[in-house]
Order: structure tokens, then sequence, then C-alpha cells
């Protein structure tokens, strides 16, 4: 055909052609902008033609990749021109230079549905086309009626209606809501009766749209497809133009096979029936031919109806016919059919159980994981993935360590992960694991995400057997080389947690190993430079008997990095050389790591999470979810039968403690005892958490009584960063919901007992917040229940359960949270007397299948009824010495304190609103406070208490507290005891005005308290 | 759903750039270079398939041209290969046995028909006639 029309944009082009380089078009494209920009300055003296043509240049050097960024005006301005040919134009150079965010495209709205109601056809189909390919939300809520009217108009040829349908289509895409679902099901059900294909092919894709999201509404459709399949599959009742090499239409029966998979079932047994006669046509009669486009458009066809097959869970024969075909075409030549066969035996692996067949054809899916094309490659993967479970885990697994090695790097993240996750989920025994992951790292360690890593130090921690092995092969991969810094990473962490259990193998002696580590040293990057520093203070404290060489060796390093430019080095080696020479201190912040709390593996749900990104919801995943929400709630069920050992398939990270300790008997809890001796000593004294448990029972899901067993480990080391942080330390053995809280429950909860408001608990599908206000012994609180989801929240119930001194309100929580909505209930507090006891809120809802149920401690606690006063000496003596003894002046030595600076101690006094004033005792390693506290039964009274540090142990401290009520004068003691015993990290938070130095704003009243710092307090008690 | 349809030449020189999704112009040229690397040194006796991030790339070769397309990576892989040959058999019967050249010098055409072939990102007319009869018709208009 020749070229056609404008002469000034051939000759354009050609010179376009005849440059000889970049160069030369660049100039001539800035030439040719230059004049376009000029011309259209004077836009008036522009005739149609001319300004036709122009944009025309435009948007061909938009096409060749350079900017264009004026005229946008000028090509949608065509858009309301009088004329077809302008007209056109700038409906094309529009669609094409814009997109549905442009501001421009909104000056043209009005025009566009001008032209969509008007009664020009050919003007109403370039509206369509532009709207059905640029529009966005705006043109969807203003011109979906419109459109619709169009779609089913009698007075409208085909040609407008196809346009109308597939228009319509992108503006239910862009906003469901404007196709109103009640009365458009019939008028799709009638629009399947449509002769015409175009419109009829048109039809069908806005179907599929409608019925992945709402199969409900449209099941008179449902019949309908399956005439359409008759006719164009059965009968081959179609126009000859439509046939595609001899295939009636294939992409309308593909897409009518497509919209079939949206619906669950079909229950109708004729309907049924048809279907099947229809599927199993398509399953015996497709043959393989010559003529690549025919095969090509068979196959097409054949691979829809093997999904929707499968969809329809078919009866055996069916779905083993299916299985036999995939078997043939995963063997075949031709690339692409062996692809699809790799491709849809994975999707077949989601919807039945498959396994068997699909296990013969091993041998042959591992060959095509060696096949040249990457594609092919990919889809082995993915099926040797699916098709893994304990029996072939071994191989597969090798399989795909071996092909690491050789693998290009677009799939070497993809394999290593896959690897670990299989190693993990079908590991027939733990050495195993530990295996694959070295290796993993060895032989890819610039593709192994720490989460790999993460992951392996969490099981060695967790299962004791394993710690002696991983920490031999872990020595055992330092000899090699060069190894790759996360090698040196995972290495390093578990030779410093648990080198010394290798203590007389050769090679393995601290200082050994310390050498080896070390040698590495200067290769690694700054966060591995953390880690090891953390390897080494843990080394030191594993030499028994000190080795005062390797000691020095390393305080020297650690001196050596206080200077570091890094703050984390900066911090650690200050700290580690601080901690090194306390002693009995460094043994308890570096003991080891307490377990990890059992969860979901990170990597298994990265690759759950990975997003697809599709214009449908895939049906096979919708019926994969379904079936999985089926059987987790069987697995739910299951767990609670309680001690049940796991199945063996499911390999868990963690001996959860319940199993432990009664399956493995408390040795391994005793050890854990003696090695955190000081601490234990705690548990001869009342404490609140076993009060409390024995009021609750096993309700306080927050504060385990295995609390004390295991140290929190608190911010100080700064080691546990590496690998906790990631994953926050929520008390194991609490996991009767299968729905995980995120973040810690009892961090919030301790948080929230310094702080007014913030969360006080969330889980993927709620937030709670909390805000509280307090006056006196009045409390008033809101709970703001927050859904987080686009789902409703139902069967939600709150039920406080007070302890006897506080009475409670809480106004009426709705039965449902709607989407995305927040609710807010007040809950109303009297504190009536002096208690610790803590208020439990019992929250429950019900999200899908899943029931989630917690018991969270409200933060109504004994502090938010104190005041803070500062009283001077004049008032406070008088005071303290008028309340004599017991009952109503108690003393208590505590040991087994979290050792902390007075200074911090002060600041954690005054964050419960203890004043602190400073200066009153003149010993600097004392504190004394004071505070109001309020109840209905004792009013505002005093309290007054003294605290004496013991600068030679910080874990050991003499505490008394006064004030005119015995009960309130036993309970604040207790409670203070409660915080230096265990304090929770977020106390550090509050920032309360620090103590100011105290020696100098000595009353001078007190010269005697100058020289003899004890004296005068001692004189008083 | 088609995402993007790219016609390029071996060179990596966009013939014909199709988006049914929003992009701004800066991810447009990238995309249109990675495809055109993804594409452009693969064995003929590889499939037609391609993956592109989150999607597919089904792709076919004709002489010196590669006609792209962008889809879903649940989509119909053959129905879309097959619907990249339709249209190059709509343009070869149009411009009577169409070459590069066709093309590029009668590009706003080339982008007529595929208006009449695909909207929305889906196919519309399956029709060789029809669509061809529907060119003839806007011929006259112009």
């Amino acid at each position: 055909m020749a070229m056609s029309g404008m002469r000034g944009l051939s000759v354009f082009i050609s010179d376009i052609r005849n440059c000889q380089n970049k160069e030369q078009e660049r100039l001539r494209v800035d030439k040719e902008l230059g004049n376009i920009r000029t011309r259209f300055k004077n836009e008036k003296a522009l005739t149609p033609y001319e300004k036709k043509k122009y944009v025309w240049k435009m948007l061909y050097i938009y096409m060749l990749g350079y900017d264009v960024d004026f005229g946008h005006m000028e090509a949608v301005s065509l858009i309301s021109a009088p004329k077809y040919p302008e007209k056109q134009v700038g409906y094309i150079v529009t669609s094409s230079l814009l997109h549905e965010n442009h501001d421009f495209l909104r000056l043209a709205i009005n025009t566009v549905r001008n032209d969509i109601i008007g009664r020009n056809e050919t003007f109403q189909c370039l509206a369509l086309t532009m709207v059905g390919n640029i529009g966005g939300r705006e043109f969807a809520e203003s011109l979906a009626p419109d459109v619709q009217k169009l779609l089913i108009s009698s007075s409208c040829r085909p040609l407008v209606r196809k346009k109308a349908a597939l228009c319509l289509l992108r503006l239910y895409r862009k906003n469901p809501d404007v196709v109103n679902v009640d009365g458009w099901a019939d008028r799709m059900a009638q629009l399947l009766d449509e002769r015409d294909l175009g419109v009829l092919t048109s039809s069908m894709s806005l179907l599929v749209a409608l019925v992945s999201n709402h199969h409900e509404a449209y099941w008179s459709c449902l019949p309908k497809c399956v005439k359409i399949l008759e006719r164009l599959a059965r009968n081959q009742d179609i126009p000859p133009e439509y046939t595609y090499y001899g295939i009636p239409s294939p992409w309308l029966q593909v897409k009518t096979m497509r919209a079939l998979q949206y619906f669950p079932t079909i229950e109708d047994p004729n309907t049924r029936r048809s279907l099947f006669e229809v599927l199993q046509r398509i399953l015996m009669g497709t043959d393989v031919v010559k003529n690549v486009n025919k095969n090509n458009a068979s196959h097409a066809v054949l691979f829809e109806s093997l999904a929707l097959v499968m969809h329809l869970d078919a009866e055996k024969e069916m779905m083993s016919q299916c299985a036999a075909l995939l078997g043939k075409f995963i063997a075949v030549r031709e690339p692409n059919i062996r692809y699809l066969g790799l491709e849809n035996m994975t999707r077949m692996l989601m919807v039945t159980d498959v396994q068997d067949i699909i296990k013969r054809h091993q041998a042959q899916i591992i060959t095509s994981l060696k096949d040249p094309d990457i594609s092919i490659r990919r889809r082995a993967l993915d099926l040797l993935y699916g098709m893994c479970d304990i029996s072939n885990a071994k191989d597969i697994v090798e399989e795909l360590l071996q092909y690491l090695s050789t693998a290009e790097f677009a799939m070497r993240e993809e394999l290593s992960l896959k690897a670990a996750i299989l190693a993990e989920k079908f590991a027939p025994d733990l050495s195993w694991y530990v295996d694959v992951i070295l290796q993993l790292i060895d032989k890819a360690g610039d593709f192994v995400s720490d989460d790999i890593w993460f992951r392996v130090v969490q099981f060695v921690t967790n299962n004791e057997d394993l710690q002696p092995y991983a920490a031999a092969k872990a020595r055992e991969y330092l000899d090699k080389p060069a190894i790759h810094e996360t090698m040196v990473k995972v290495s390093a962490y578990i030779l410093g947690e648990f080198g010394h259990l290798l203590a007389r193998r050769p090679g393995c002696s601290p200082k050994e190993i310390f050498n080896i580590i070390h040698e590495k040293l200067p290769t690694v990057s700054t966060s591995t430079i953390s880690i090891l520093l953390s390897t080494y203070a843990k080394i030191l404290m594993h030499t028994q008997p000190p080795d005062l060489e390797l000691q020095n060796q390393i305080w020297a390093i650690f001196k050596k990095y206080e200077s570091s430019i890094e703050v984390e080095i900066q911090q650690r080696a200050v700290e580690y050389f601080t901690l090194c020479r306390k002693g009995a201190d460094l043994m308890d912040i570096l003991a080891e790591m307490p377990k990890f709390p059992e969860r979901q593996s990170a990597l298994i749900r990265k690759a759950e999470d990975t997003e697809v990104d599709t214009a449908e919801q895939s049906a096979i995943k919708l019926r994969a979810q379904q079936q999985s929400l089926a059987s987790n709630a069987l697995a739910v069920t299951d767990q609670s039968y309680g001690n049940v050992t796991p199945p063996v398939s499911q390999l868990s990270p963690v001996k959860l403690p319940s199993a432990s300790s009664k399956a493995d008997g408390s040795l391994a809890d005793q050890r854990l005892y003696q090695e955190n001796g000081t601490l234990n000593k705690e548990d001869s004294v009342p404490h609140s958490e076993d009060l409390l448990s024995d009021i609750f029972g096993p309700l306080s899901i927050d504060g385990p009584p295995s609390s004390s067993v295991h140290p929190q480990p608190s911010t100080t080391s700064g080691l546990e960063d590496t690998v906790v942080d990631a994953t926050a330390i929520v008390p194991a053995g609490e996991q009767a919901n299968a729905v995980q809280p995120i973040g810690n429950v009892a961090e919030r909860f301790h948080a929230l007992c310094v702080k007014d408001s913030g969360v006080l608990y969330e889980d993927p599908y709620i937030q709670i917040g909390i805000k509280a206000e307090w006056r006196a012994h009045h409390g008033h609180l809101v709970l703001f229940l927050g859904n987080k989801n686009t789902s409703p929240l139902v069967s939600v119930q709150a039920i406080i359960l007070p302890p006897t001194h506080l009475k409670m309100e809480l106004s009426l929580v709705p039965e449902t949270i709607p989407p995305r909505a927040q609710v807010q209930c007040p809950l109303e507090v009297i504190n009536l007397c002096p208690s610790r006891d803590v208020a439990v809120v019992d929250f429950s809802y019900k999200f899908g299948n899943n029931m989630v149920n917690v018991k969270l401690r409200l933060p109504a606690v004994l502090n938010k009824f104190l005041q803070p006063i500062s009283v001077s000496a004049e008032e406070f003596f008088p005071q303290w010495r008028s309340l004599t003894g017991p009952p109503l002046k108690l003393q208590e030595v505590v040991r087994g304190v979290r050792p902390l600076p007075v200074l911090e101690m002060a600041n954690l006094f005054n964050s419960f609103h203890l004043t602190v004033s400073p200066g009153l005792d003149p010993n600097p390693n004392n504190l004394v406070a004071s505070t109001t506290f309020f109840s209905e039964s004792t009013r505002a009274m005093l309290c007054l208490m003294r605290v004496e540090t013991d600068p030679a142990d910080r874990t050991q401290l003499r505490m008394t507290v006064a004030s005119g009520d015995p009960t309130l004068t036993l309970e604040l003691k207790e409670f203070i005891k409660e915080q230096l015993i265990v304090i929770p990290t977020a106390t550090h938070a509050p920032s309360q005005a620090p103590p100011g130095p105290p020696p100098l704003a000595q009353p001078a009243s007190n010269p005697a308290a100058l020289t003899d710092p004890g004296a005068m307090l001692a004189a008083l008690l | 759903m088609i995402r993007f349809i790219l016609l390029q030449n071996r060179q990596g020189k966009t013939r014909l750039a199709k988006y049914y999704v929003p992009l701004e112009d800066s991810e447009k040229h990238k995309v249109e270079y990675e495809v055109h690397r993804l594409v452009v040194n693969r064995d003929p006796k590889h499939t037609n398939f391609v993956e592109f991030r989150t999607h597919k790339v089904i792709y076919r070769r004709y002489a010196g041209l590669f006609f792209s397309l962008c889809v879903d990576i649940t989509d119909n892989e053959l129905a879309y290969l097959e619907s990249i040959h339709l249209f190059v058999e709509i343009l070869d019967h149009f411009f009577s046995n169409v070459c590069e050249l066709d093309l590029v010098f009668n590009f706003h055409k080339v982008y007529l028909i595929l208006d009449e072939f695909i909207l929305a990102g889906e196919l519309q007319e399956t029709s060789k006639r029809a669509i061809i009869e529907r060119m003839g018709e806007l011929e006259k208009l112009e």
C-alpha cells in the first residue's frame, strides 16, 4: 500500500532514517521539536491539517524514545475538533502520550462524554476506544452508565457495542462499584445470546472480570457459557471468518472456559454433563499437527480445558487423563508445549492430590532443570518445589544444590530460597538441614538472603542436640581459604554461642577458634564486625579458666574499636570492654541466647507473599485458598489436642517449651536455671506473675510464668539486635491462636504502663489502641478497635475481668467492626484500694474461619494512681520519722536486681511517678523518692521510699517503703521490686528530667551529712 | 490482560508501543529497553514465553521485527501467541505483504488497526475480514 497522506510526515521520517548516527538523529529531532513548538505558539495560524501533521510528528518522536514535554494540550484539543480526521488524531495521540493520571485528560472528559452519547457512530467509537485504553476512575464514575447503555442498545451496530463492552471492562477494573450488580446480571446473561462473535468475544472478557469478583450474582450466565462452548467446540456453528486455522475462535473458547473457572461448581446435572462432553472431546481430540499456528491454537484450547477440568475436580478418570497428558507434554521436544506441561503440572499440584502420579516424572522434570531455555528451567524449578515432600526432599534439594553452581545469576536467589525452604520443611533430620544451608551459603553466598541464615541460627539455638554439630560444621567451613561473608557471619555467631561445646576437639580451643575467626575480620563489612565483636565477648566469657593472653588480645580489639566511626561497632566495643571487667555480670548478659519463639518461617512467608499482579484474581489461587482455609481449620483443632508430637514432615524450629519440658524431661531447664543462677533466686520471693497466674491461671497470655527461667535479654548487649530484632521476643508456648500478634504483647503492655496512649495489641486483622486519662483515683480509658481489613470482623467481644480493687465499666462493644473502620469503647475505672493486681480484657473476634481470642492485661496499674510530688528535706524527714516500723514502714533486701546505674534507676522511678528528690540522701548510691497515692479507701496518701544500692554489687539493694496505710506500703514495695527485677525494655523511653547533680545544692542545715553520708539516715532508721 | 504491546526491530528501535496500564515516560523507556534485551538474544528454538518482572512476555519474531505482548502470568500463553500471529496476518493483508518500512511510514495506520483489534488490553475482534472492512470505512472518512 502506498504511503498515505501527509507528505511532511513522510519526509520527516525519511530524514530520521537517513541519519548516520544517534547524534544526527537527535539534532534532527531537536530541530523538528523547535519547529513544532514555534508553530504551536501561533495556533490560530495553523490549519487543522497542519495541526494534525505536527501532532503525528510528535507521536513519532515520542515513540523513538525522546521526551516530548509540550504539545499535550494541542493533542487533547484536537479531540474537540468537529471533523473526523482531526478528532481521530486527537484521540489516538492523546491515548499514546497521556495516561489515566494526567491532568490534561480531565479537560477532555466533557467532550468525550458528548461523543459517547452523541449520534455520530464514528465519534462514539473513537471516544469508547480512548476511554477503554486510558480511562481512569474519574471516567469510570462519570461515564459508566452511558457506556452500559450503548452495550445493550438495540440500535447500535455491533461495532460500537463490542467497544462499549471492553470500555466498560476498563471502567469496572478502575472502580468495580460502577457496575451495579443487581440489574446487570440479567443483562449480562442476555448478552451471551449475542450472535455477533466480536460482541460476544468482548462481552466474555467483561464477564470474566465480573465473575472473578462476584460469581454468585452471575449464576444465570453459567449454562449460557456452556452453550457457547457447545456451539463452538462441538457444533462448529460459527461464521467462517471466525475460525482460525480450522479452529472455531480459539480465543472465545479460552475466554469462556476461563469464565467457567470462577464458578465453584456446576450443580445442574444436565449442564454439567454437556460441559464434560465438550471437555472430553477437547482432551481426546486434540492432535499434534504440522502447522504451527493450528497446533498452538488447538493447544491453547486444550490447556484451558485442562485447567477447567482441574477446577471442576472431575471424576478421577478425567483427572488421571489430564495427568497423563501433562506427563506426555513435559517430554515433548516442542519447547512451548513442554513449558506449558510443566506449568500446568505445578498448577495441578495446587488443587488436587496427584503427587504420586507426578512423582513418576521426577527424572524428566530434573532434565528440564538443565534445559538451555531459562523459561523452562524456571517452570521446572517451580514444579520441583511444588512436588517436593519428605520422600523425595533429599534428592530434589541435592539436585538444586548441584544446579546452583552452574545456574545463571538471574535464578540463583530464587533457587537458594527454594532450596532453603524445602530443606526446612522436609528435613529428615536437622543435621541435614544445617548441611544444606551451609552448602547454600558456601556455593551462592551472594544470593542467600539474611532470612536464610537467621533461620538456621534459630534452629540451632532452639535444638540443643544440634548445637555441637552445627558448631563443628561452622568450624570446618572456616578452614576453607576464601569463604563468603555470610559464612563468616553464621559461623561466628554459632561458634560464639556454641563453640565451647567443641572445647576438647583438636583445633577448637577458644584461642584457636578466636584466631581463625579473627583472620577474617580485615575482609568483612561493618555489620559483620559487629557480630564478630559479640563472638569475641562470648568466647572470652566461655574461656574457663581465663586465658590472660587471649583476654588481652580481645580487650585490645575492643579498645581499638571504641573509636570506630560506626556507632554500632563503637557501642558494642565500649560495652563489651566494660562488661568484660564485671565478672559475674558478664556471665549473665552474655549467657546463651534464649530459645526463639516458634513462628512461621520468614522464608516461607516471603515465598508465599510474592505478589502477583493480575487483572483478575487467579482462579486456581482462589480455589487453592479455599482448600487451604479448610485444612488450616483442621490443623488448629489438631493442635488443641495438646502435646501431640508434630508430624515429622512439619519440622518445627522450636521444640515447644511444653513439649521439651515434658518429653525431654526438665533437665534442660534445670541447666538453664543454674546457668542463670542469680536471677532465679527471685523465684523464692512471691512474684506478681505467680500471683496473677494463681488468679487467672492460663488466662494471662503475655506474662508467662516461664519468663523467669529465661531472662529476657534487654537492650544492653546489642548482640541480639542482629538476629532477634526481626523476630521480637514473644514468649513461646502461647500459641493457642492461629493468628499471631504483631509485635510483642508484653512489651506493649509494659510500654503502656508508663505511657498514656499507644497500641495495646495488634495482629494481622485488628489493632487495639488505648488512650487514658487519670485523675486522682479515677481513670478514663478509651479502647480503639481498628479493623485492618477489607472485610468485617464479626463476633467481636470484650469482657473485662477486673481485680477486686478496681471498679470497671466498659461501654458497649459492637459485635461487628466494618471494614477499615475504627470503633471507640470508653472504659471507666475507679481505684478502690491499693493493689498490684492487673485487670485483664478477654477479647475475641472472628475473621473468616479464624476465631481469635486473646487475654490482654490492661495498663490500669498501680502507678497510674500515683501523682508525682516533690518534697523538701523539711517535709520529708518528719514524715519519715513518724512512720515507725512495720506494718507502715517495710524494709527488704532485694537480690537479683537487674544491674542499673543509679541515674537510670532514678529515671525509672520518675517514669512511674515516684519523684526522686536528688540530694536528700547525701550518699550518691542511694535514692530517696516520694509520691501521692489515690484510692477510694485511702484517699490521697503520701508515700516515701528509700533505696540503698551497693556499688560493689549492683544486683542487690536495700529498699524501705513507708506510708500511712499498711496495705499500700506492702503493695507499693512489691510493685517497686517488680520493676527492679524485671525491667521491661520500654522503660528506657520515658524521659523525665534526670535529677541534677546533687552535691552542690546540699542543704546547709545538714553539714554532718557531707562528712558522714550514712549517718543521718542511719540515725533515722 | 495485555499490559502493553511492543513492536521492536532487532536494534531495539520501537515501531509501535501501546500501553494499557498507566506508566510514566521514564518507565516506558525502561520497559522497552528491558523487553528488547530479554527477547533479542533468545534462541529461536526456545519457548516464546519469558518471565518479565511479575508478568510474562509472549513474543514472536517476524524477520527483523519482534512483537511482544506483556500479559498476566495466569493468562493463556498460546492464545496470546496466536493473537500476535493474527495481528500480523491483518497487517499483512492491509499492507499487502507487510514489511518493516510499511510500519515505519504508516505507524499511524498501525495504531488504528491495533485499536480495532485490541481494546482495554483484551481482544476485541478476531475476524480479519471485519477489521479490514472497518479500516476501509475509516479510510473513506479521511
